[in-house]
């Protein structure tokens, strides 16, 4: 007899499958076979081709965010052309199909729709950690102004005005720094 | 070398050294950058794709320079499918830079501790190992990386946002770190569950290296938040919980001593015996063999053979890497089974210290 599968080689094993009420008789070559207790065995480990991928399922939320019937209607048109972003021609469409961005400029085009959604992932919307140096350069200033602004009025509390006055120092240069950054930019 | 890649079981990230390394076997550190100017690669022409390869060509001189190693470049559509599917095992690509191949590229160097997967969800995934629990060094390597690539080229990134990656969930630092632990001690007292329960919380994620039922007891665990937190303190997170992992896994190995040592033993040696001794082994068979070889040489029962004979046996014990080794495309499960057993006979008695012959 020959092999229900792939009707190539003998059979050599019968497997009697039972769903149900359903009874399904199968004669299976050896390698069939093995495939078949493969098959079996995969159902239940990650081996097998994922049911969905977190695409999927970031599709699913940004399909269904609380936000949208609030806010779409107020002060957006209906999605479509709109919402191209004018980097990639993403739509907010193919977001919510894909669960996937299209370039970098789409995260400035799509904001307000992504923000909400971000703090439902990641419980935050504001990144930080590495700057690069380059893209972040004011930025890089304006956390160490920050930093420097903290320092100054611990100086000031514990009335070490020298060291303040240093600070101070260094804040003016950031700061003209900055608007010259601005300025070019 | 590019021979090598494919054949080679002694991987040096997972040479059995570090810190923790009977328990934690791998520290892994992949950052998720894209190039300012250019469409995600889910959206980019070929001409885009084939852009952004070439601009981290054009750094990799430098690269070099700061990392102190040399690189290959491995593009994809000049690769079978079958040795793809090695490096996937490798774990150097996910499965999911093999969909495509169009200016695809691994760039990767002799050690293949540092790689960068060019135009994989992002242009640029850097991706650096270590054996032990270390994700300070990795990440030391990983930013001079980066940095070498954004002194030449502006980055995709935000000021809130941080850097902007193809999906949402890697957006921020594009920081994934991740750890491979070895858990025979709680697996076998039940504990397992309770680690991947209480994960989540920590903003944490376990799952099984091989699959969910964890064949060989090998778990990752990886961050799962990228945005809101820098790196360090993600990998704090990660290495603090992982020190927790370790230490209960001590005290469940104890207690199974304690209780059972008679049990562990046995299941020791005589899962060295077959490994010695068997000549077909399926892929789950060899794992689980293997898991109860290490706990053996890990508790001092057995003496005669060296750690890293398990990190080895779970490479060369790959059905894509033995198939690779055979140079052969349709071996049959049969014979990859046969091959394995082979492998895994000559890989005990290589580093035994009793020569005794096996054949």
């Amino acid at each position: 007899m020959l092999c229900d599968n792939c009707k190539k080689n003998d059979a050599c094993m019968h497997i009697t499958q039972i769903n149900g009420n359903n009874k399904i008789d199968r004669y299976l070559c050896e390698e069939c076979a093995a495939k078949y207790g493969d098959f079996i065995m995969q159902e239940h480990s990650e081996n097998q081709p994922e049911i969905f991928s977190v695409n999927d399922f970031l599709s699913g939320i940004f399909n269904n965010s609380p936000n949208d019937q609030q806010t779409t209607p107020a002060n957006a048109p209906p999605a479509g052309e709109e919402y191209a972003c004018p980097s990639c021609g993403m739509t907010y469409m193919d977001f919510t199909r894909s669960g996937k961005i299209g370039c970098g400029t789409c995260y400035n085009t799509f904001r307000n729709r992504l923000e909400p959604l971000l703090r439902r992932i990641h419980g935050s919307s504001k990144h930080t950690g590495k700057i690069p140096h380059r893209a972040g350069k004011t930025l890089n200033i304006q956390q160490e102004l920050a930093l420097l602004r903290k320092q100054i009025e611990t100086y000031v509390d514990s009335e070490e005005y020298e060291k303040a006055a240093q600070v101070r120092d260094c804040i003016r240069r950031l700061e003209k720094e900055l608007n010259l950054n601005e300025g070019r930019s | 070398m590019l021979q090598n890649i494919f054949t080679d079981n002694n991987i040096t990230w997972m040479d059995g050294k570090g810190t923790d390394s009977d328990i934690v076997l791998l520290s892994r550190i992949r950052l998720a950058r894209n190039f300012k100017d250019l469409p995600f690669p889910n959206r980019a022409s070929t001409e885009q794709l084939a852009d952004a390869r070439s601009r981290l060509l054009s750094v990799l001189d430098k690269i070099s320079a700061t990392t102190k190693t040399n690189y290959i470049c491995l593009d994809m559509d000049k690769l079978t499918d079958l040795q793809k599917r090695v490096l996937v095992e490798k774990h150097l690509i996910s499965g999911n830079f093999t969909k495509h191949s169009d200016s695809r590229s691994l760039i990767v160097n002799a050690d293949s501790d540092i790689s960068i997967m060019v135009n994989e969800d992002d242009h640029l995934r850097i991706q650096c190992m270590k054996s032990g629990l270390d994700l300070s060094d990795p990440m030391m390597t990983a930013f001079d990386t980066d940095n070498c690539i954004e002194e030449e080229y502006d980055i995709a990134f935000d000021d809130n946002m941080g850097y902007l990656t193809a999906c949402p969930t890697n957006l921020g630092t594009g920081l994934r770190a991740s750890v491979l632990l070895h858990l025979p001690g709680l697996a076998a007292t039940n504990q397992i569950a309770k680690i991947i329960n209480i994960s989540p919380q920590l903003g944490l994620a376990v799952r099984g290296f091989y699959g969910s039922n964890a064949p060989g007891n090998l778990f990752q665990i990886a961050n799962q938040l990228s945005l809101g937190f820098n790196e360090k303190e993600l990998t704090e997170n990660l290495s603090r919980a992982v020190q927790e992992i370790v230490s209960h896994e001590r005290e469940a190995r104890r207690a199974l001593l304690a209780y059972a040592e008679d049990k562990v033993c046995d299941q020791a040696w005589r899962a060295l015996g077959i490994l010695k001794y068997a000549r077909s082994l399926s892929e789950r068979e060899l794992l689980s063999l293997v898991s109860n070889v290490r706990i053996g040489i890990d508790e001092k029962i057995i003496t005669s053979i060296d750690v890293d004979v398990f990190n080895k046996l779970i490479i060369a014990g790959r059905t894509n890497y033995l198939t690779n080794l055979q140079e052969k495309e349709n071996m049959s499960q049969r014979e990859i089974d046969k091959k394995r057993a082979d492998i895994a006979r000559e890989i005990i008695s290589d580093s035994s210290s009793d020569k005794e012959v096996i054949s």
